[in-house]
C-alpha cells in the first residue's frame, strides 16, 4: 500500500518513545529478547515486576487494538516446523547475541553502540541472505 | 513489525523489496537519539533512579554468532521477540507455538554461552 511507509513510521515512532520513556523514567534499555529473556531464565532478579508489566502491555495493548481492528493478522507460517525452528532460533540467537531489533537495533543503534551496530548488520545480513535461500533458492517462503 | 509477510519482503532485496521495516526502524531511532542525548546530561533517570551508562563493549563471537542465528530464524517465521509477544493474543496458535519455542530457545542460551566464552551471568541489557 502506499501509506505504509508512513504507517510504518509513524509505529517506529511510537516504539522509540516507549524507549525514550524506559530509559528516562525506568533506568533500563528496552530491549524485547532481555526483558523476557530475563524472567524465562530467573535472571530478572529485582526488575522481574517491571518486566512482567512491560510483557503485560506489549502483549495487551495490541490483543485491545485487534478487537477493534478487523485485517490483523501476522500472515505466519502454518508449517509447524518451520515455526518451531524460527522460535527457537530467535530466542537463542538473541539471548546469545544479548539483543534482537529493539536493545541492538533501536536502542542501540541510536547510540551509535558498536555492539548494536555489529548485531544489527549480522541479523540483517543472515535473514537477507536467509530469504534469498528460502524464496529464491529453495522456494520455501 | 508482526506482519511476518512484511519482514519477509524487507529481507528480500533480490526479489520484491518492502522498505516498510526501514521506515519503522528509522521512526523509533529517532525519539532514542533524542532520549540518549538528554540521558547523556544526567546521573539520575526523571524518576531518580540511576541512569544506565553503557559502555562500549567488544564485538565478540557471541556476539556475531547469536545475531547470525537471529537472523537465519527470523527469516524463516519472520517474527522477531518483540512482535512475537505483541501479537500474541490476535497471532493464533502458531504464534503460541513460535513464542513457546522461543523461551525454550532462551533457556538453552544460558547453557550454551558458556562453552562458547567462558560467560556466566547474563546481563538484560545489550
Amino acid at each position: 500500500m502506499q501509506t505504509d511507509w508512513l504507517w510504518g513510521f509513524a509505529g517506529g515512532g511510537l516504539i522509540g518513545l516507549a524507549g525514550a520513556m524506559f530509559l528516562l523514567l525506568n533506568g533500563r534499555i528496552m530491549g524485547a529478547s532481555g526483558i523476557l529473556g530475563a524472567v524465562v531464565d530467573g535472571s530478572a532478579g529485582r526488575d522481574a515486576l517491571e518486566n512482567i508489566v512491560f510483557i503485560g502491555g506489549l502483549v495487551g495493548v495490541p490483543w485491545l487494538v485487534s478487537l477493534g481492528w478487523t485485517d490483523q493478522g501476522t500472515n505466519l507460517t502454518t508449517d509447524i516446523w518451520a515455526i518451531v525452528a524460527g522460535g527457537v532460533m530467535v530466542g537463542l540467537g538473541t539471548r546469545m547475541a544479548n539483543g534482537c531489533t529493539s536493545g541492538h537495533g533501536v536502542c542501540g543503534i541510536s547510540r551509535l553502540s558498536r555492539r548494536g551496530i555489529a548485531a544489527t548488520l549480522a541479523y540483517v545480513g543472515a535473514g537477507v541472505i536467509g530469504v534469498a535461500l528460502l524464496r529464491h533458492v529453495w522456494g520455501l517462503v | 513489525m508482526t506482519d511476518t509477510a512484511k519482514v519477509q519482503g524487507f529481507l528480500d532485496i533480490f526479489g520484491a523489496w518492502d522498505p516498510t521495516l526501514a521506515f519503522v526502524m528509522g521512526g523509533a531511532i529517532l525519539p532514542m537519539v533524542v532520549a540518549w542525548a538528554v540521558a547523556a546530561r544526567r546521573s539520575k533517570t526523571l524518576t531518580g533512579g540511576l541512569m544506565p551508562k553503557p559502555a562500549q563493549g567488544p564485538i565478540d563471537t557471541r556476539l556475531v554468532a547469536g545475531s547470525v542465528l537471529f537472523g537465519a530464524g527470523w527469516a524463516i517465521a519472520g517474527l522477531c521477540p518483540g512482535p512475537a509477544m505483541a501479537s500474541l493474543g490476535y497471532g493464533g496458535t502458531g504464534g503460541v507455538i513460535f513464542l513457546i519455542a522461543m523461551c525454550a530457545g532462551m533457556l538453552m542460551a544460558a547453557r550454551i554461552a558458556r562453552p562458547i566464552d567462558g560467560v556466566t551471568a547474563w546481563t538484560s541489557d545489550p
